[in-house]
């Protein structure tokens, strides 16, 4: 095609440009993507302070805090990629999209994208209002927050990857699992408490489940001061397990729907 | 290849430009903001540009539309019912744009339609369909002659009902 250049980085550019557009359209948007986790980090902060002089155990060195802010990121990451999918949705746009030169695995990468910058938007002011309101800073865990957030990170991707095929195969009957599924694991990735209080037979889910030893991880460093590599590098390859399913479940259930004609038909 | 139908929308909440730009970069087209300008002309919506699609009328929602579907310059082009929602002299020049840009650009238009007259109109070779299935073909004036009719609307009722029988 004359005159024109084509590259994988450019359309990935271009659908991050069009969620940029689509954010900065909305102020009240903004406000409430960091609106949410500020007010979980408020509300437990209080919580975590009412505990305190009881149960030092459950709020040393900020444990509480911290473990909502980062059970927050795994909950923004995914929200905000299944939302920018479901914008698509919503607007009947997903015709026009892959009409253009647009690659499932490149609409993938957007979404994680944007999801990246949404997610941040939403959880750096709630992190650094923890620091005057409560005195907890999560920056001072120095590279491990890093870990700790990357993987939660993908774990939200990841989920968001099995909602967004169901949502193409299946229509926008299928949108309320958007709210549901980090609900369904939170009570095995031992977010508040440790994995030994869950029963055994949650346990053996809970060793399936990444965030679980992230959570652990982060509850041995924060409360014994011990750096667990292994928990992380187990998160990390569940991570990579799951996102490597998700992607498969994706593109099979992309290449169904554009079989059955459902691209066109997907919107409200 | 690009496309455009009024049953595909784009995104509402994104100004004229916004969506154009976006769609410019998704093809790839080099000085996207250039080409918005050339087709934002093309189709006189140049004092649209900074609006919201969702504040458009559908009928200027269809010229968006079909702005963002030369955006590329395609070699192929898909229309469905490109004309939805136009008034009548709208829809000349619409027509005539297209014919231009078909002519100049050596383009393939694919065109779904059930303006008959539209098709007598723009298109060199007409397909009928019924429920899906391939029931007649040809230039519209081989179809005139062989059903021996004024105009394509007729050959369609005929053929329609030729095979309901």
């Amino acid at each position: 095609m004359t005159g024109l250049k084509n590259s994988s980085w450019g359309r990935i550019l271009a659908l991050f440009t069009r969620y940029f557009f689509l954010l900065r359209s909305s102020w009240p948007r903004i406000i409430e993507i960091a609106y949410w986790p500020t007010m979980q980090m408020v509300m437990w902060g209080f919580v975590s302070k009412h505990f305190a002089p009881s149960s030092p155990e459950l709020t040393a060195g900020g444990v509480l805090i911290s473990v909502v802010l980062i059970w927050d990121t795994l909950f923004r990451s995914h929200i905000s990629y299944t939302l920018s999918f479901l914008e698509e949705m919503w607007s009947r746009n997903l015709g026009n999209l892959f009409v253009a030169p647009l690659r499932p695995w490149e609409l993938m990468l957007g979404l994680a994208c944007i999801s990246l910058i949404r997610t941040l938007i939403g959880m750096v002011p709630a992190a650094l209002l923890a620091i005057p309101f409560f005195g907890v800073s999560v920056f001072e865990m120095g590279f491990p927050l890093f870990a700790f957030f990357f993987n939660l990170v993908l774990t939200g991707w990841a989920m968001s990857q099995f909602v967004t095929a169901i949502l193409i195969r299946y229509g926008l009957g299928a949108e309320s699992l958007t709210w549901v599924l980090p609900f369904l694991i939170a009570p095995f990735s031992c977010i508040y408490y440790p994995l030994s209080t869950l029963p055994a037979w949650m346990q053996d889910v809970a060793s399936f489940i990444p965030t679980t030893y992230v959570f652990e991880g982060m509850r041995a460093l924060l409360i014994e001061g011990v750096w667990r590599q292994d928990l992380l590098l187990q998160a990390l390859g569940l991570n990579v397990v799951y996102l490597g399913l998700g992607m498969g479940t994706f593109l099979f259930a992309f290449r169904v729907a554009r079989t059955h004609g459902l691209l066109l038909q997907a919107g409200e | 290849m690009n496309f455009s139908s009024p049953y595909v929308d784009l995104p509402q909440r994104l100004t004229v430009r916004e969506n154009l730009l976006v769609y410019a970069k998704l093809y790839g087209v080099i000085n996207p903001g250039n080409r918005v300008a050339e087709v934002a002309e093309s189709f006189r919506i140049e004092n649209l540009l900074n609006q919201r699609l969702r504040r458009l009328s559908s009928g200027q929602k269809t010229r968006v539309s079909l702005a963002k579907s030369l955006i590329n310059k395609p070699e192929f082009l898909l229309l469905d019912e490109p004309t939805a929602s136009l008034d009548p002299d709208t829809t000349s020049w619409i027509r005539e744009l297209l014919r231009q840009y078909r002519d100049k650009e050596g383009a393939t238009i694919l065109f779904a339609s059930h303006d008959m007259r539209e098709v007598e109109l723009l298109c060199d070779k007409a397909l009928l369909m019924k429920k899906g299935k391939l029931v007649e073909e040809g230039t519209p004036t081989q179809l005139l002659e062989k059903y021996n009719r004024d105009n394509l609307e007729d050959v369609f009722l005929q053929v329609n009902r030729r095979k309901e029988e």
